[in-house]
């Protein structure tokens, strides 16, 4: 009976550990965000998103999504670059709330390097853990937008 | 081990067993803060988004909830004197606004406005028919609550706020121009006036009462001197939207939450201008050529009050009752939602402020009423706010009563002085 106990807990204990190095592994094998990125990415969010979004990317309740754990922000690429690209002001249902506040795009304002910085970021912080966004990616959207 | 869990297993059991023994008779008190001689107790709680909140003439308590409750969109709470409140709902849609008046209870949705029969013990008679008196009022997502107040002329006075925050080509975006003349002004920022007695009245029955208004959500009508008040939400982002022109630090303390005294035909001035309680001057909005020091809106009526930035003021309360002492009669109580667009700064608001009054204008400092209902002091965030203080109405008693629209707690706030 313990040592069952013994045998889950490891294991469970082994797959925790497992999660949290694999993004690490992955952007390692591709080359992937340094703690510079992080740190672009990080002065992105505060400069230009938290003012909506707050220090601790709860959102305004109602107003602003949270963008802690949020299915958008770990989501397909493609979508979230679009929405912050092109805003959004759908007052779309996100985990069962709506939200009035229009979001402005940022297409214009922020660069590809900028937005694949930003979103990198938050894909691996607030609870967040999704891939890396590459500036490769930003810039072909950017291509199929403008079509 | 085993002895172990047993042990605390008892030990749960008894804690369990002694709560339960010891919940107290009277309504739980909550942690706010009021001056000496007050009392609040919790009457509802976990109602959700309780926006507005109306009283009859004999204690029937009507909340309206942006967000449907098991729902219903209205709750009723009938006192059983002293054996709790019984709690009903009605209506199947979300809003702000609502109103007792006359044997009438009014409430909105994001677009309509209806009205419901009371009969003489202050009971909505009939919960599924309610008459659409108001319709068709713009909701394009932002700023859509519409709070509702009546005059004593059959009159009933509503906002429609401005789906924007600075009429500019693109909500929001950074170097987007000023519209000019902004196209929003002819069927939304601005307070509308309708007949309360009359079905089915689009904007074209009703009069444009006033103009150049942001965003409105507290108002109230003041019997002493037969005007309507509002309070205006100013606009947001001065520092993100024209950095070379504001700090992040300016942007937190500008522009004021306003409160305006209107006449029919008034203009508050939004987009053009907005209110520097500093300067204590209209200055000319980025947007429209300003640079944080001209001053325009010649033709803009003045703030009659200036509060600090971003608190956003969500409900105010003409005081007419006796039970609270003589100085704040005739004063308003204003409920300061809590700001979000003080960040990086931390935020401010999240209480119940009272502005005294002489001769129907305000007179001195406004005071902080009842703190705490953020349970801190230190919030960065709105979300780390435990409650939200939204609507105000006053009991036929004399009592405050507060909604609070993050749970859904609603108080009551009593005076004894023993
Ligand atoms: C002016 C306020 C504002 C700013 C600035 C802003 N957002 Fe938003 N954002 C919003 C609002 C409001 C929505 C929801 C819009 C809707 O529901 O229609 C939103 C939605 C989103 C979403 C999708 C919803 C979700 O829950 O994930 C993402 C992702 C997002 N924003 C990321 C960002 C990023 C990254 C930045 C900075 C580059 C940013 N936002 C800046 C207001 C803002």
């Amino acid at each position: 009976m313990k040592k069952r106990l013994v045998v889950v807990i490891t294991m469970l204990g082994a797959v925790v550990v497992c999660l949290n190095i694999r993004p690490t592994l992955a952007e390692a094998a591709r080359g992937g965000p340094g703690p510079s990125t992080m740190q672009r990415g990080q002065k992105i969010y505060e400069q230009t998103c938290l003012t909506c979004h707050q220090a601790d990317a709860g959102g305004v309740p109602g107003m602003t999504p949270p963008l802690q754990k949020s299915p958008y922000v770990q989501g397909p690429a493609v979508k979230v670059i679009g929405i912050v690209m092109n805003g959004l002001n759908d007052g779309v249902e996100i985990d069962g709330e709506t939200y009035t506040n229009p979001m402005p795009p940022f297409g214009t304002v922020l660069k590809d390097q900028e937005i694949a910085d930003v979103l990198t970021y938050l894909r691996s912080h607030f609870g967040n853990k999704a891939a890396p966004v590459t500036v490769t990616q930003v810039a072909r959207i950017r291509q199929e937008l403008k079509k | 081990m085993k002895k172990a869990i047993a042990y605390s297993i008892l030990f749960l059991a008894i804690i369990a067993g002694s709560s339960f023994k010891f919940l107290p008779l009277n309504p739980p008190r909550s942690a706010l803060k009021l001056p000496g001689g007050f009392q609040v107790h919790v009457i509802a709680d976990s109602l959700g988004a309780a926006r507005h909140l109306a009283v009859t003439s004999n204690g029937i308590v009507y909340i309206k909830l942006a967000k449907l409750k098991n729902g219903k969109g209205i709750i009723a709470l009938q006192d059983l004197n002293g054996d709790g409140y019984k709690k009903t709902g009605f209506g199947n849609y979300i809003g702000t606004g609502i109103y007792v008046k006359d044997g009438w209870l009014y409430a909105s949705s994001n677009t309509d406005i209806y009205r419901y029969r009371l009969n003489e013990k202050g009971e909505v008679i009939d919960t599924a028919h309610a008459e659409k008196i108001v319709t068709g009022l713009l909701d394009r997502h932002e700023h859509n609550s519409k709070s509702i107040v009546l005059d004593n002329n059959g009159y009933l006075y509503v906002n429609v706020g401005a789906y924007s925050n600075a009429c500019q080509l693109q909500d929001r975006a950074q170097g987007s121009p000023g519209i000019n003349p902004c196209p929003i002004l002819d069927s939304a920022a601005g307070i509308w006036q309708f007949r309360t007695d009359k079905f089915g009245q689009t904007y074209g029955d009703g009069v444009h009462f006033a103009t150049g208004l942001r965003n409105v959500v507290g108002l109230d009508w003041n019997n002493d001197i037969d005007q309507l008040f509002v309070m205006q939400h100013g606009r947001d982002q001065l520092f993100q939207l024209d950095p070379n022109l504001y700090d992040a630090k300016q942007s937190a303390e500008l522009p004021a939450e306003t409160m305006y005294a209107l006449h029919e035909g008034d203009n508050a001035g939004w987009p053009y201008v907005y209110y520097d309680p500093f300067q204590k001057k209209k200055i000319v909005s980025p947007e429209y050529g300003g640079d944080g020091k001209k001053t325009g809106g010649e033709n803009a009526v003045d703030p009659v009050a200036a509060y600090p930035a971003h608190m956003a003021p969500d409900g105010l309360l003409f005081y007419t009752g006796t039970m609270f002492p003589e100085r704040y009669r005739h004063g308003a109580f204003i409920a300061f939602h809590g700001s979000w667009n003080r960040a990086p700064e931390k935020q401010k608001g999240y209480f119940v402020v009272f502005q005294p009054f002489k001769n129907g204008r305000p007179d001195g400092n406004w005071e902080v009423f009842a703190d705490n209902f953020a349970g801190s002091d230190d919030i960065s965030s709105p979300g780390q706010a435990l409650h939200r203080p939204c609507g105000l109405a006053q009991g036929p008693d004399g009592a405050l009563y507060v909604s609070d629209d993050a749970k859904g707690t609603i108080y009551r706030i009593t005076y004894d002085a023993r």
